[in-house]
């Protein structure tokens, strides 16, 4: 239940971003996350406050499920002082150390490889705190990765590497960028990580595929690669659906079948099914996280500026 | 005081250093080599063994990220390249990541102590991209520190500033001034970054200098003395931050100014040091500024055409003249011979 509750906000804080990107006061490119929440919940329930998580441009979810404030997202979509990066970064450039979230990047393949030294030094250090990095199945067409993976393998370190395969680099399918037959899990194990493929839509999944790497990453056994099959609903950048704007690169019907197989969906299915919850106590659950997150909102819409007396901080 | 060779310097420094914070490590491709990076490496792999310095694959991009990732979990690490041009392959990291890392998240994702150094190269054949000097490109950014140590006590100095620093420091060492001697401290004396040094005095004209290119500078001043002509020698030490006060103010004194770098013209350091005298000490130039740069197209490999390549010590001099109305053609032969032949 916990788990849902966790869908339900990070699901309502993207689509009340969605609704309100259209007023022109985020001034930032966002990149929602939309259809993906199961993945990142999944893996941050199997993590603990002390565990590091660093994402890519699509990084509201993991930011969210790691225990990131709605508030703070929201000033910082907002542009405001009271934004986790001090509305500094924007959308893509989010932060919250004590939880966590150590920070996110626009730049495929770059926040990986600081994730990958993470765990170096936690290697170094002993103990058993691991690091995971988030990214999209577009970061496999760079060779950044291969070089992290490569690394991780070699030094056996404690990082958990989560691909998100939603299909579409930007608008680029995937016979595109990978020869026919060519398969990511196997890319990692050639270079002798442990790999998985799961249906990122199906949050149990997820979250006992987490639970083993993380035992095993704790258990200092070497890296592992995850990959969570998944789809974005809305448009790569921006709050619309591709079909709103005409585009072509997937069809609406595509859209609508991953719709149906929505992660929150079947999350309250399975409540139900078990006898955890009413359809009626989902619908209240889902109301009360949306005046959460309104109210939220609202604050941050209201929150101070930063004053331009502090252009030049943190040089 | 005694006196050190640059490597010797490198390396006491960064001993010194990992002696006082263990949380120093050092990586790149060959640093635990037995020739140990030119043998700045060497007593700190003998001394604190695999453990701290160790060598990896050439991964340049993500291994500077993976460095960056355990500055920000409280490491020191000191990545290592023994060309400059294997740099370019970091950028991203670099500039996208560590330079940013404070700002960009409002101070709210910790320090960033993290320290690369880099080798130029120059001569014997190097060629187009073993002989490149990045600090121009480097510095355009901010967020990143970037040093240029000419002497063995600031090649010490700077390692240790640079060790102690809570944002990424890049030091360009060069490779032609690893055996250059001079008197250096026992103590692990930080140089502060950020300021240059005024290594001679003099009232005539200012040269402005970095790196390889300060000490020839150092050479063109003792012929330029021998003509009556009292050069006053800044070496610049720190390009970002740049001491701007240094400058100007000895530019404000000589009304003379010559700039000498270690790479281009177009967008480089001498263009900036001039930019600042004509923006900043216009009224007191009393003749156009000079500056000397690598020729302007790629390193050559022929040594017939490096030779017409490089500027020396004689270019520095005939500058100084010029500016100073005399004849240039005085300078005579007091280039000295390019004994360098490895290693690489």
């Amino acid at each position: 239940m916990a788990l849902h509750r966790e869908l339900l906000r990070i699901r309502s804080s993207e689509e009340t971003i969605a609704a309100r990107y259209k007023d022109q006061e985020m001034r930032t490119p966002t990149h929602l996350g939309t259809g993906q929440e199961a993945v990142a919940v999944g893996v941050c329930q199997a993590l603990r406050l002390d565990d590091v998580v660093f994402s890519h441009h699509r990084c509201h979810n993991h930011f969210l499920a790691k225990g990131g404030s709605v508030f703070q997202l929201a000033s910082e979509l907002y542009g405001r002082a009271t934004g986790c990066s001090g509305g500094r970064g924007g959308s893509v450039h989010l932060t919250d150390r004590e939880r966590g979230v150590v920070f996110t990047s626009a730049i495929l393949g770059e926040a990986s490889a600081v994730a990958t030294g993470a765990a170096l030094s936690f290697q170094m250090d002993g103990g058993d705190r691991v690091a995971v990095t988030f990214f999209g199945e577009g970061s496999m067409d760079e060779g950044a990765i291969y070089e992290c993976l490569n690394y991780a393998a070699i030094k056996r370190l404690p990082v958990l590497y989560v691909c998100e395969n939603n299909l579409y680099a930007t608008e680029t399918r995937l016979d595109v960028r990978q020869a026919p037959g060519s398969d990511l899990c196997e890319r990692a194990r050639s270079f002798r990580l442990t790999a998985e493929r799961i249906d990122g839509n199906d949050i149990v999944a997820v979250l006992e595929a987490s639970q083993r790497a993380v035992d095993q990453l704790r258990r200092g056994e070497g890296p592992v690669f995850l990959e969570c099959m998944t789809y974005r609903w809305r448009e790569h950048v921006g709050p619309y659906f591709d079909h709103e704007l005409d585009r072509t690169y997937r069809s609406q019907q595509e859209v609508e079948e991953w719709i149906e197989r929505c992660p929150i969906k079947r999350s309250g299915e399975r409540l139900v099914q078990q006898g955890l919850a009413t359809r009626a106590e989902l619908d209240v659950w889902a109301e009360a996280i949306q005046a959460e997150v309104t109210t939220a909102f609202d604050q941050a819409r209201q929150a101070p500026w930063p004053e331009v007396s502090t252009l030049f901080d943190f040089v | 005081m005694r006196t050190l060779t640059y490597a010797q310097a490198l390396s006491e420094g960064l001993v010194q250093a990992m002696d006082r914070d263990p949380a120093i490590f050092v990586t790149g491709i060959a640093v635990d080599y037995p020739s140990g990076i030119f043998g700045t490496t060497v007593e700190a792999a003998q001394k604190f063994g695999p453990k701290r310095v160790f060598d990896s694959p050439a991964m340049e991009n993500a291994l500077t990220g993976i460095c960056i990732g355990a500055a920000a979990m409280g490491k020191r690490p000191v990545m290592v390249h023994p060309r400059n041009d294997f740099m370019f392959l970091a950028f991203d990291q670099l500039i996208n990541v560590a330079a940013k890392w404070s700002y960009m998240f409002n101070g709210r994702t910790g320090r960033m102590p993290l320290v690369v150094r880099a080798v130029i190269g120059k001569g014997w054949g190097q060629g187009a991209t073993h002989s490149q000097s990045l600090q121009a490109p480097l510095a355009h950014f901010p967020g990143l520190s970037v040093v240029m140590p000419t002497f063995p006590e600031d090649a010490k100095g700077l390692t240790i500033a640079a060790l102690q620093h809570d944002g990424p420091v890049i030091i360009l060492e060069h490779r032609s001034l690893f055996g250059v001697t001079g008197p250096v401290s026992e103590d692990p004396t930080p140089t502060p970054i950020g300021k240059a040094k005024v290594v001679r005095s003099g009232r005539h004209v200012t040269i402005v200098a970095t790196s390889f290119m300060a000490y020839e500078a150092v050479h063109a001043a003792e012929e330029l003395a021998r003509q009556g002509v009292e050069a006053e020698i800044i070496d610049l030490r720190s390009i970002r931050p740049l001491d701007e006060e240094t400058i100007l103010a000895s530019v404000r004194k000589t009304g003379h100014l010559v700039v000498a770098d270690t790479s281009w013209e177009l967008c480089g350091v001498v263009s900036e040091v001039a930019a600042l005298a004509a923006e900043k000490a216009f009224q007191y130039l009393k003749a156009p500024v000079k500056r000397i740069a690598l020729a302007n197209c790629p390193a050559p490999v022929s040594q017939k055409l490096e030779e017409v390549f490089y500027p020396k010590a004689s270019t520095i001099a005939r500058a100084a003249l010029a500016t100073l109305g005399y004849d240039p053609g005085n300078i005579g032969e007091i280039d000295r011979m390019d004994q360098f032949k490895g290693p690489y």
